[in-house]
């Protein structure tokens, strides 16, 4: 019987082992899923769109808002306009501007989202401060342009496209970066 | 099988007496009896929260509850069932009839089964308590999907926690369950030649093992991203909502086979009985098991068919999930052939083994149906996904529960369930369920939303139908306590063998099971 238990005992160890490598399978799956999506491409928020067709679609005219918000991020941000009207098609260049309010050095990240949230395909950014980490020096003030197209594909009902774009601080977590760190900002 | 089971001469207890025995005992059978009245407990909670939504669903408009505490109900309706009821019922099952059936005289780890039931109730009053915190209990759904979970008040907190605790709970029963299974069985005793029950708790065993430290490690996620910082699925702090779905479901859709399949093989132990046959096709089962099993980690993603997937994701998880198809298909032409012919009768724990078979095929039908990408896109999160898995899941796993109930009410009380009463109890039950089911399709396919209090005019009429079908319902399981009382009191005797065409090492041994059974083992030739 003691050998049953000592049998017993051994497997035991075993399955609880198993148990506790599978607790920390499920934070792999964090990193794991973010190499997949960097490799199938399915999560290219941080990377340069590309512009197939730009002809101008001068019939049509589309007021694009610009928001700004930080998470957990002591930095002065805004967009340096409110809103501009644009064609689809039509290339157009816009600024944001970003303050460091802290005496220290301070990496962040942007993440950009889109109002109403089926126009984000349509929208196409070419350059965006959004594609790389930025740094700012204590006290530094940085003007960072967004450069970007609707696509003229864009259904006849939305007139108007808000582009948000929250900071936040990149400190223990990092973002997986588009390879070569994105846009030549 | 043949077996030679020695005399069974020690009916009688030591130790603590009255609720001291309960609360030390290491007894398999005192501690499958305490499962399973607490599963029954949960189930009647669950019940009364499911009974609220549909009063509330009952007329269009808002009537009893407003909508966050409608919220609120469908979460807890969902943590509560699945992880209250339907799970620890099965545990409760293992608990008596596991080492009964491989001759065995417990669980391999008494005292540590002792602390898996008893780690049970306080995670049931941390949720259920949850109700009585400001913010009131979670509202995120059951998958607690973030970034709803992200946001809820201490309710979340506290359903993350009764998720921890059930969680290490189920993980220590399936343990002990897999090196009882493995080691304790009687001399002669061949996996292959052991009862199909066992077979699928074994590899329902192994399933929790993997998939539960899963979901224990997706909620941590979501309890430290609520509380220090991190931003695992906060896509304003980098991460992801997502791929919490993807981490949620990679448990998630394992955790829909370890309720189903233990269930697969109390309807395996059924039907043979009743059709005084032995099953038909025993190792095409034990296969078809474990593929189920295998497949099922390989499919979580047909949850996700409207998050944005690419097309050759789709397909992959699309035919996967049809692929399932096969072995559970496999199951139920296996229980169909093993009543071909076979001297049938219709005793209650018949009646739910035939009446699963039939509500539950039903369910594997709409499941494939929501496994083809296109059509789930557009019945995603509709009352047809509803319509789905409360056809797999009440009438699947609930059933398969009564059936086994009414099966072995006779080893484990000592008198026969009253068979008039189990009758009516089986005829209420599947004709409310369908009365408050199906018609949930028909709502699913036009158009109703799930998780909504209020609905549009022209769903009226089948909501006030599934109302009155799922109180119906509701007040036929209280028969089931009728039934149980009247066993346990007395009835008519049972016999060792209490059903005609029973078969196995438990129907050796005297009814009501002796307290302590095997403790010399029997020899199975």
């Amino acid at each position: 019987m003691s050998m049953i238990a000592a049998e017993n005992r051994r497997l035991l160890f075993r399955l609880a082992l198993a148990a506790v490598v599978m607790f920390g399978f499920g934070f792999l799956l964090v990193p794991f899923y973010e190499k997949i999506c960097e490799v199938a491409g399915v999560n290219n928020l941080l990377r340069p769109d590309r512009v197939a067709n730009s002809q101008v679609d001068a019939s049509r005219t589309i007021t694009v808002q610009f928001d700004a918000n930080t998470h957990d991020l002591p930095w002065r941000f805004r967009p340096l306009q409110a809103a501009v009207k644009v064609h689809p098609g039509e290339l157009v260049t816009i600024a944001y501007e970003v303050s460091n309010t802290r005496d220290e050095p301070v990496t962040g990240q942007a993440v950009p989202s889109y109002g109403p949230q089926r126009a984000g395909k349509f929208f196409r950014k070419l350059d965006c401060f959004c594609f790389t980490q930025q740094t700012l020096q204590a006290g530094e003030k940085r003007t960072m342009p967004v450069a970007f197209v609707v696509d003229a594909e864009l259904p006849a009902e939305i007139t108007t496209i808000t582009l948000s774009y929250t900071f936040f601080e990149i400190a223990g977590r990092r973002v997986v970066g588009a390879p070569g760190g994105g846009a030549a900002s | 099988m043949a077996a030679v089971t020695p005399d069974q001469l020690h009916d009688h207890h030591h130790g603590p007496t009255g609720l001291m025995r309960w609360v030390t005992t290491t007894n398999h059978k005192d501690i499958g009896t305490m499962y399973l009245i607490f599963s029954f407990v949960m189930f009647l909670s669950g019940g009364v929260l499911a009974l609220t939504i549909r009063a509330e669903l009952f007329q269009p408009g808002l009537q009893i509850v407003q909508p966050e505490f409608f919220n609120q109900l469908t979460t807890m309706h969902g943590l509560v069932m699945i992880f209250g009821a339907i799970m620890p019922a099965f545990v409760g099952f293992a608990n008596w009839q596991i080492p009964l059936m491989i001759g065995a005289s417990d669980m391999a780890f008494a005292r540590m089964n002792n602390w898996s039931f008893w780690l049970l109730p306080p995670a049931a009053i941390l949720l259920i308590g949850s109700f009585f915190v400001p913010g009131g209990a979670t509202a995120a759904g059951w998958t607690m999907y973030a970034p709803l979970s992200v946001q809820m008040g201490i309710g979340q907190d506290m359903a993350i926690f009764a998720v921890h605790i059930m969680g290490i709970s189920s993980i220590m029963g399936a343990i002990n369950i897999v090196v009882t299974v493995l080691n304790m069985r009687a001399p002669g005793m061949t996996l292959m030649k052991m009862p199909l029950f066992c077979w699928t708790w074994l590899i329902t065993a192994y399933l929790l093992i993997a998939v539960m430290p899963v979901l224990a490690g997706a909620v941590t996620m979501v309890l430290t991203d609520r509380h220090f910082g991190t931003s695992f699925f906060n896509a304003a702090g980098g991460g992801d909502p997502v791929m919490y779905q993807h981490i949620f479901w990679f448990f998630g859709h394992p955790e829909v086979y370890i309720m189903i399949l233990p269930a697969f093989g109390i309807i395996s132990q059924i039907i043979p009985t009743f059709a005084r046959k032995p099953l038909f096709g025993y190792a095409s089962m034990v296969y078809a098991t474990a593929a189920i099993a295998i497949l099922s980690f390989s499919v979580w993603a047909h949850h996700m068919f409207t998050t944005g997937m690419p097309a050759v994701g789709q397909l992959f998880f699309m035919y996967a999930t049809m692929l399932i198809a096969v072995p559970t298909g496999v199951k139920v032409f296996n229980w169909v052939a093993t009543m071909w012919r076979g001297s049938l009768s219709f005793e209650p724990p018949m009646l739910w083994a035939v009446g699963f078979i039939l509500v539950f095929t039903i369910g594997g039908f709409t499941g494939l149906i929501v496994a083809v990408a296109p059509i789930d896109i557009q019945v995603q999160d509709t009352y047809y996904v509803v319509a789905h898995f409360h056809y797999v899941l009440v009438a699947g796993s609930l059933f398969a529960l009564f059936g086994g109930a009414y099966y072995w009410l006779p080893k484990w009380t000592g008198h026969m369930p009253d068979e008039r009463l189990g009758k009516i109890h089986f005829w209420c039950s599947m004709v409310f369920f369908n009365i408050a089911f199906f018609p949930m399709h028909f709502l699913g396919l036009a158009g109703m939303p799930r998780r909504i209090p209020d609905y549009a005019l022209q769903f009226a009429d089948f909501n006030m139908l599934a109302t009155i079908g799922a109180f119906g319902f509701g007040l036929s399981q209280l028969i089931f306590i009728v039934v149980a009382v009247k066993c346990v009191r007395g009835g008519a005797k049972a016999a060792a063998r209490a059903w005609e065409g029973a078969d196995g090492l438990e129907w050796t041994v005297p009814s009501p099971a002796p307290y302590h059974t095997f403790e010399e083992a029997p020899v199975v030739r």
